[in-house]
């Protein structure tokens, strides 16, 4: 598979959130704002790129001469663990500025399904190193994309709250939101077949 | 006193706590899994399992763990026990094994374990947060199992594999799509909201 077939795939066709489920959680929770998604974006592409660099090499350099590949689930959460507590050090010392834009978001990244299924994923699909950083980039940019515009969406569905009829309002009204939006990335289905 | 208590651990998850129609905890897998009833059941009873488990190993070592480095743990703990249950489904129903493929493995991140573990097991005895931990996961199940079937009787037009439009009928084939998956909680979160009496 091509580097381009992959970006085009993760991003529009099979889309992490609209199609394949993960990463709800940040998805229906943190896209009540543009700003506060897309700051949730920008950490998740952060954490997933190198994420996928690490479980790369942790998976093929350590696990499997050893044959411990069953122990993959364990390994990646530790290491994605490990690698969100860096990456916030690390931030925080380089660039005071970019750390107030993600500070918030990096904690909830642990435990952000879609970091750890990207890194299952790949080491699944056999992707090679320079594959797997390019899926685990483009999943975080499909990533980014569907809670933007999910949270432009909600702004203007808050702007309106009463006139929605009782019953939809709060969690319905979003999932059915979502469900519009599901569609529409539906229309991209076929492309690469 | 302790008799009502228990009983209150132990149905507080199937309905006025549900994990999935009201906390809307353990989104990924309810929306990816439940494109069937059979596919819904496996993974609620795997989620289940793990719950169970997890529950009553945290709430056993809760007093050996430092409170600084609990959650590492915890999730350590949980990844071992996905990790069994995974290898014993991947050996004992291969063909559902298959079906749920990744999210298995993504019990790990599900919400519901280790909210859990952090709000009840941490703090109660082991009996208390068995209980606890079996009432979530019948509630997580049965959610799954509701909304499975939902999916699949409108969806494919029929349960369980058993077709009931007969060869002309024609399913909505949008409920077994990902849009249907949100189109359909959307449409039980609002009947259960009507059924608890809120939103009123």
């Amino acid at each position: 598979m091509s580097i381009t077939m992959i970006f085009v795939s993760a991003v529009l066709v099979n889309n992490i959130v609209l199609s394949q489920f993960l990463g709800i959680c940040p998805f229906l929770g943190v896209s009540k704002k543009i700003s506060t998604a897309f700051g949730m974006g920008l950490a998740v592409m952060f954490v997933m790129t190198i994420s996928s660099v690490a479980t790369y090499l942790i998976y093929y350099r350590l696990l499997v001469p050893h044959q411990l590949e069953f122990m993959n689930t364990v390994v990646f959460i530790l290491v994605i663990a490990a690698l969100v507590q860096m990456v916030e050090i690390v931030i925080k010392k380089v660039s005071p500025l970019l750390y107030q834009a993600l500070g918030i978001f990096l904690p909830l990244i642990t435990t952000n399904c879609a970091v750890l299924g990207v890194a299952i994923l790949a080491v699944q699909k056999e992707f090679s190193l320079s594959h797997s950083v390019c899926f685990g980039l483009a999943n975080a940019i499909g990533f980014t994309l569907a809670i933007v515009l999910m949270a432009g969406l909600r702004e203007r569905i808050n702007q309106n709250q009463d006139a929605l009829p009782r019953g939809m309002r709060g969690a319905p009204i979003v999932l059915i939101t979502a469900a519009l939006l599901s569609m529409a990335f539906m229309g991209f289905s076929g492309i690469g077949n | 006193m302790k008799n009502s208590t228990s009983i209150s651990n132990l149905t507080r998850g199937i309905v006025r706590d549900n994990p999935v129609f009201v906390m809307m905890l353990g989104m990924c897998p309810t929306l990816g899994v439940t494109t069937s009833l059979e596919n819904a059941f496996g993974m609620g009873i795997a989620t289940a399992f793990t719950l169970l488990l997890s529950n009553s190993f945290i709430s056993l070592v809760k007093n050996f763990i430092p409170s600084m480095v609990r959650i590492p743990c915890y999730i350590v703990l949980i990844a071992s026990i996905v990790t069994v249950i995974d290898m014993m489904m991947a050996a004992y129903y291969p063909a559902l094994h298959a079906k749920l493929g990744i999210y298995i493995p993504l019990i790990v991140v599900n919400c519901i374990i280790l909210g859990r573990a952090e709000a009840f097991a941490s703090k109660n005895n082991i009996v208390q947060s068995f209980l606890d931990a079996m009432g979530m996961g019948i509630g997580f199940t049965a959610a799954l199992c509701l909304l499975g079937s939902v999916r699949e009787i409108l969806g494919a037009g029929s349960l369980l594999g058993h077709n009931f439009i007969g060869e002309e009928g024609y399913p909505l084939l949008l409920f077994i799509m990902p849009p249907g998956a949100f189109l359909a909680l959307a449409g039980l979160i609002m009947a259960f909201n009507r059924l608890r009496g809120v939103n009123r």
